[in-house]
C-alpha cells in the first residue's frame, strides 16, 4: 500500500490490473509522456482483393480475426439508443468467443442486455465507464476483473501510449459508403459527431463499420475515412432515434436549479474571463444549460462576444453560434437535433476527435483553451476533491466523461450542484471516490452561494468587486459542510470489502483512486 | 418591507429549508391549500421543525394556518407561536369577529410559550364579500392586525364571478383595500398572480397595484420575486429626486423657513413624506437623513 498525491491508500498489485508502483497519482499535471506512440496492425487492400462489404455482422467477426481473449471497442455516440453492443456481443457468444475485454467509451442502461454475457464469461473484463445496472453488477463484485476507468481524454491518451491495445473496433455509421467512408451527419440515426470513434479507427488492428443507410462511394463530408476500415457490414437498424438524440432541450423550470445556475453565471461575470473571446463548455445537465441561458442574457447585456463553445453540443450553444455570441462549436458528442442539424450544415461548427478534445499527451487539447467549464459530482470534499463515479452508498454508478479533462483544462472550472440530492449532502468530510483532485477544482455552487478554492484568491477578489445586482453571494466551505450535516443528520458509515472492483485512473494513466466491494445491504434500490 | 411574500408549501421540506433563498421579503409557511387532508398533521410537525431549527436570513416568517371554520386552526397555532414566527396569515376572514377570536387564542399560547404577549401579528386574507366589505373594521379589530390581503379564487367565486386576466372583477376591490388599509394604519397586500409562466401579466398587474397603492404582493413562485422587486423598487432617478427633497426640506427647516424649493419647483409636506418614504424603500435612508 502507498497513499497517492490525494492520500488515497493504492495498493502495490492490484489483481487483474497489474503493479501500480510507477502509477501512483502524483498531480494534475506530474506525468509526462515518455517514448513513441503505439501503431496498429498495417493492412492493405488492393483493386482485386475482394470487397470490404458483408452482409452480417456473424461475417464481419469472423472475418476480422476476432478471437477469445481479445479486446473490442465500442463508442457511444448512439448514446442510449445504441443497438451496435448487444447485437456485437449477441454474436459473440453464438461464434463461441469468451474472455473478451470490452473497451467502450462509454455504456448506457440500454446495454444491459450484456449482463447474460458478463455472467457467463464472454465478456471478462471492461475498460470503460459502467452505468446503471451494469454498475450494480461490479459494484457487488459481480466481475472478476476490476473496471478500469478512464475520461474522455485519459481513454484515447491510453491507446495511443499503448496501455491498451484494441483488436477489433466496431463502429456505428449513420452514414457510410462500400468503401468504409463514414459519417454521423445523415440517415434515419444520425448522430451528428463520429468524436469519440476516431482514435480508435487509427490504432485499432481491424475496424468495422456498422450501418444502416449505405451510400454509394464516395460520401461527403466524410468523418471517418475508409483507409483506416477493414469491413463495412449493412445492418437492418444501428440505433433507436429517440435514444439517440433528444428533441429541444429545455432549460429547467426547478427554482432551485435555476438559482444555482443565476449564482453560477454571477460568479462567471464576476470573474476575469468574461470578456470578448470566453470560451465555454456546459454540456446538457438541467443546471449547466440553464447557465448557459443566463451567460446568453449576460453576454447580450455586456455585449461580450465569446470565442468557442466546447464538449457535448445542444442547440443553446447553436443559437449563440447563430446569434453571433460565439464564433466556432468544437463537437465531439451532439446532444439534440438543433446540434446535428447545425454540425451537418454550419462550416464553423467543428467535428473534433476525444484524442483532440481531451487527450493530455498531444501537443494542443482543446480543453487546454478552455475559459470556464460547468461540471456536477456526487461529492466534494474539504479538499474540493470531487467525486462523480461512486453514489453514496458505495455504488460504482456513473463514468468520468470529460470530468478530469475540462477541469484540468479550464481556467474556471465550477462545479454546480444542490447541496443535498435528497436527504444525501453533496459536501463531506471526505470524499467515497476522488474522480478529479481540488487542484484542479475553483468553485463550487450552490443554491446556498458560491464557495471559491482558497488557492484563487484572485477569484475571491474579483466576486468582492461584484456589486449591486451582479454581487456573487460567497459561502465559506466549512459554512456549507456544516449546514450540510445539520441538515441531512449523521449518515451510517458504508460497510464496504477489502475486494477492489474498479479503478479510477486520472487522465494521465496513473490512479487515484479504487472503489471497492460493496454489500448488498448498501445499496439503495 | 413587505414587497414580496414568498408561499411555500407547508408538505415540501425541500422548499421550506430553502425558501428564503429566492430573496422575497418574507415567506409563508402554507398549511392550509397547498396540504392535503391527510397531510395536515405532518406539515404541521414539518413546519414546526423547520421553524424550530432553521434560519431564514433575516426574513419576515409567517405561517398560513387553516381557517377559523376548519377542526385544525388551534393546532396549527398551537404548533408554530411558539417557535416566535412574525405573524400569522389567516384565510377568510369575514367579521372582525374572527379576529378577536384569533386574538385570544394567540394571546393564551404566548403566554404559554414566553412570547410577549402581541408580538404574533395577523395578516387577514378577505376572501369573501363579506370580508371585503367589512375591510375596515377588521383591519381594526386588534393591534395585531398588520395587514389586510384581497382574496382571489374563492373571492371570484363569492362574487359570482371568475378571474380574469384583466383582474376586472377585482379592480374596485383593490381600490377598496387600499383605503381601508391606509384608514386603519395597516399594509395593504396583493393577492398572488397565478400564471406562473406570465411574466408579462404579472408585470402589468404589479404596476397597476402598485400605482393603487399597494404595499407588496403575495407571490407562489420564486421567478416572479425579482419582477415584483424590479417594479416596486424605486428607479435611481426617483431616489436622486427624492434625497434631493429631502435634503432640501431639512435644510429649510434648519434655517427656520416653511417654503422648499427644488429645481425651481416649490415643494410641500405631502411630496416630502412621499420622499421620505421613496428613500426608505430603497433602503436609503440614514440615522442623520438622506445620504
Amino acid at each position: 500500500m502507498a497513499l497517492n498525491a490525494v492520500k488515497r491508500d493504492i495498493p502495490s498489485r492490484i489483481e487483474g490490473y497489474g503493479n501500480t508502483g510507477e502509477k501512483l497519482f502524483e498531480g494534475a499535471f506530474a506525468r509526462k509522456p515518455e517514448g513513441f506512440r503505439a501503431s496498429a496492425m498495417m493492412r492493405s487492400r488492393g483493386p482485386n482483393d475482394p470487397t470490404k462489404f458483408l452482409g452480417s455482422v456473424k461475417e464481419a467477426i469472423a472475418a476480422s480475426g476476432l478471437k477469445s481473449g481479445m479486446t473490442i471497442s465500442f463508442h457511444h455516440h448512439l448514446r442510449n439508443g445504441d443497438f451496435i453492443v448487444n447485437q456485437v456481443l449477441d454474436e459473440c457468444a453464438k461464434a463461441g468467443i469468451r474472455d473478451l475485454t470490452l473497451f467502450p467509451t462509454a455504456l448506457f442502461g440500454v446495454h444491459k442486455a450484456i449482463i447474460p454475457h458478463i455472467k457467463s464469461g464472454v465478456v471478462r473484463r471492461i475498460m470503460g465507464s459502467v452505468n446503471g445496472p451494469i454498475g450494480q453488477l461490479v459494484s457487488e463484485g459481480g466481475m472478476e476483473v476490476p473496471v478500469v476507468l478512464r475520461s474522455h481524454g485519459g481513454r484515447p491518451r491510453a491507446v495511443i501510449a499503448g496501455d491498451v491495445h484494441i483488436d477489433v473496433a466496431f463502429i456505428a455509421a449513420p452514414t457510410a459508403d462500400v468503401g468504409g467512408n463514414m459519417s454521423g451527419r445523415a440517415g434515419k440515426s444520425a448522430c451528428g459527431s463520429l468524436g469519440y470513434a476516431f482514435t480508435d479507427a487509427e490504432y485499432a488492428n481491424c475496424v468495422i463499420a456498422l450501418t444502416d443507410n449505405l451510400q454509394h462511394y464516395p460520401i461527403a463530408p466524410i468523418s471517418i475515412p475508409g483507409t483506416f476500415v477493414d469491413f463495412v457490414v449493412q445492418v437492418g437498424v444501428i440505433g433507436d432515434p429517440d435514444g439517440i438524440v433528444s428533441g429541444t432541450t429545455r432549460v429547467t423550470r426547478d427554482p432551485l436549479r435555476l438559482l444555482i445556475a443565476r449564482h453560477a453565471s454571477k460568479l462567471i461575470e464576476a470573474s476575469p474571463y468574461f470578456k470578448d473571446g470566453l470560451s465555454f463548455q456546459t454540456g446538457a445537465g438541467g443546471i449547466p444549460l440553464a447557465v448557459t441561458a443566463f451567460m446568453k442574457e449576460a453576454m447580450k447585456r455586456r455585449r461580450v462576444r465569446g470565442g468557442f463553445g466546447l464538449g457535448g453540443i445542444t442547440g443553446y450553444f447553436v443559437d449563440l453560434l447563430k446569434e453571433g455570441l460565439l464564433k466556432k462549436l468544437m463537437d465531439v458528442q451532439s446532444f439534440d437535433h438543433e446540434a446535428v442539424e447545425s454540425i451537418s450544415s454550419d462550416p464553423r461548427h467543428i467535428e473534433i476527435s476525444a484524442d483532440w478534445y481531451a487527450n493530455p499527451w498531444n501537443c494542443g487539447a482543446a480543453v487546454n483553451e478552455l475559459d470556464v467549464v460547468i461540471l456536477g459530482a456526487t461529492e466534494v470534499d474539504m479538499n474540493f476533491n470531487a467525486n462523480v463515479n461512486t453514489e453514496a452508498d458505495g455504488a460504482l454508478l456513473h463514468g468520468i466523461g470529460g470530468h478530469q479533462d475540462t477541469a484540468a483544462g479550464a481556467k474556471l472550472t465550477i462545479i454546480a450542484q444542490p447541496l443535498l440530492r435528497g436527504r444525501i449532502p453533496c459536501v463531506v468530510d471526505s470524499v467515497h471516490t476522488v474522480t478529479t483532485p481540488g487542484e484542479a477544482i475553483d468553485a463550487l455552487v450552490t443554491e446556498f452561494g458560491v464557495t471559491i478554492n482558497p488557492r484563487r484568491r484572485d477569484l475571491i477578489d474579483a466576486c468582492g468587486e461584484a456589486k449591486g445586482k451582479n454581487a456573487v453571494p460567497l459561502v465559506p466551505l466549512d459554512e456549507l459542510a456544516e449546514r450540510a450535516k445539520r441538515m441531512s443528520g449523521p449518515m451510517s458509515p458504508l460497510r464496504q470489502g477489502d475486494r477492489i472492483v474498479g479503478i479510477v485512473e486520472w487522465r494521465d494513466g496513473t490512479v487515484i483512486d479504487v472503489v471497492r466491494q460493496i454489500f448488498p445491504e448498501n445499496i439503495s434500490s | 418591507m413587505r414587497r414580496t411574500m414568498l408561499y411555500l408549501p407547508g408538505n415540501n421540506p425541500n422548499m421550506l429549508l430553502r425558501g428564503h433563498l429566492f430573496g422575497s421579503d418574507g415567506l409563508i409557511f402554507d398549511l392550509e391549500d397547498a396540504v392535503s387532508r391527510s397531510e395536515k398533521d405532518s406539515s404541521r410537525i414539518l413546519v414546526r421543525e423547520v421553524l424550530r431549527h432553521s434560519g431564514f436570513d433575516g426574513r419576515e416568517v409567517t405561517v398560513r394556518i387553516n381557517g377559523l371554520d376548519t377542526e385544525y386552526w388551534r393546532d396549527d397555532l398551537a404548533a408554530v407561536v411558539p417557535c416566535r414566527i412574525h405573524g400569522i396569515r389567516v384565510p377568510k376572514v369575514d367579521t372582525p369577529q374572527t379576529i378577536r377570536d384569533l386574538d385570544d387564542a394567540l394571546s393564551a399560547l404566548e403566554s404559554r410559550a414566553s412570547v410577549p404577549i402581541g408580538a404574533t401579528k395577523v395578516f387577514c386574507l378577505l376572501e369573501t364579500a363579506l370580508g371585503v366589505w367589512n375591510a375596515y373594521d377588521i383591519a381594526t379589530a386588534s393591534p395585531r392586525v398588520t395587514a389586510i390581503i384581497p382574496g382571489g379564487e374563492d373571492l371570484a367565486a363569492d362574487l359570482r364571478t371568475s378571474r380574469s386576466k384583466e383582474g376586472t372583477e377585482l379592480e374596485w376591490i383593490r381600490r377598496m383595500m387600499i383605503v381601508a388599509a391606509r384608514a386603519a394604519g395597516v399594509d395593504a397586500l396583493d393577492t398572488v398572480f397565478p400564471s406562473v409562466t406570465d411574466e408579462e401579466g404579472l408585470r402589468r398587474e404589479a404596476l397597476f397595484t402598485k400605482q393603487l397603492g399597494f404595499d407588496g404582493k403575495s407571490v407562489i413562485h420564486p421567478a416572479q420575486i425579482p419582477i415584483i422587486h424590479e417594479i416596486y423598487d424605486p428607479t435611481e432617478a426617483e431616489v436622486e429626486k427624492a434625497r434631493k427633497i429631502v435634503a432640501a426640506a431639512r435644510e429649510a427647516a434648519a434655517r427656520g423657513l416653511g417654503a422648499v424649493s427644488v429645481d425651481g419647483r416649490m415643494v410641500d409636506l405631502p411630496v416630502v413624506r412621499r420622499a421620505e418614504f421613496t428613500l426608505e424603500r430603497a433602503g436609503a435612508m440614514t440615522e442623520g437623513g438622506a445620504r
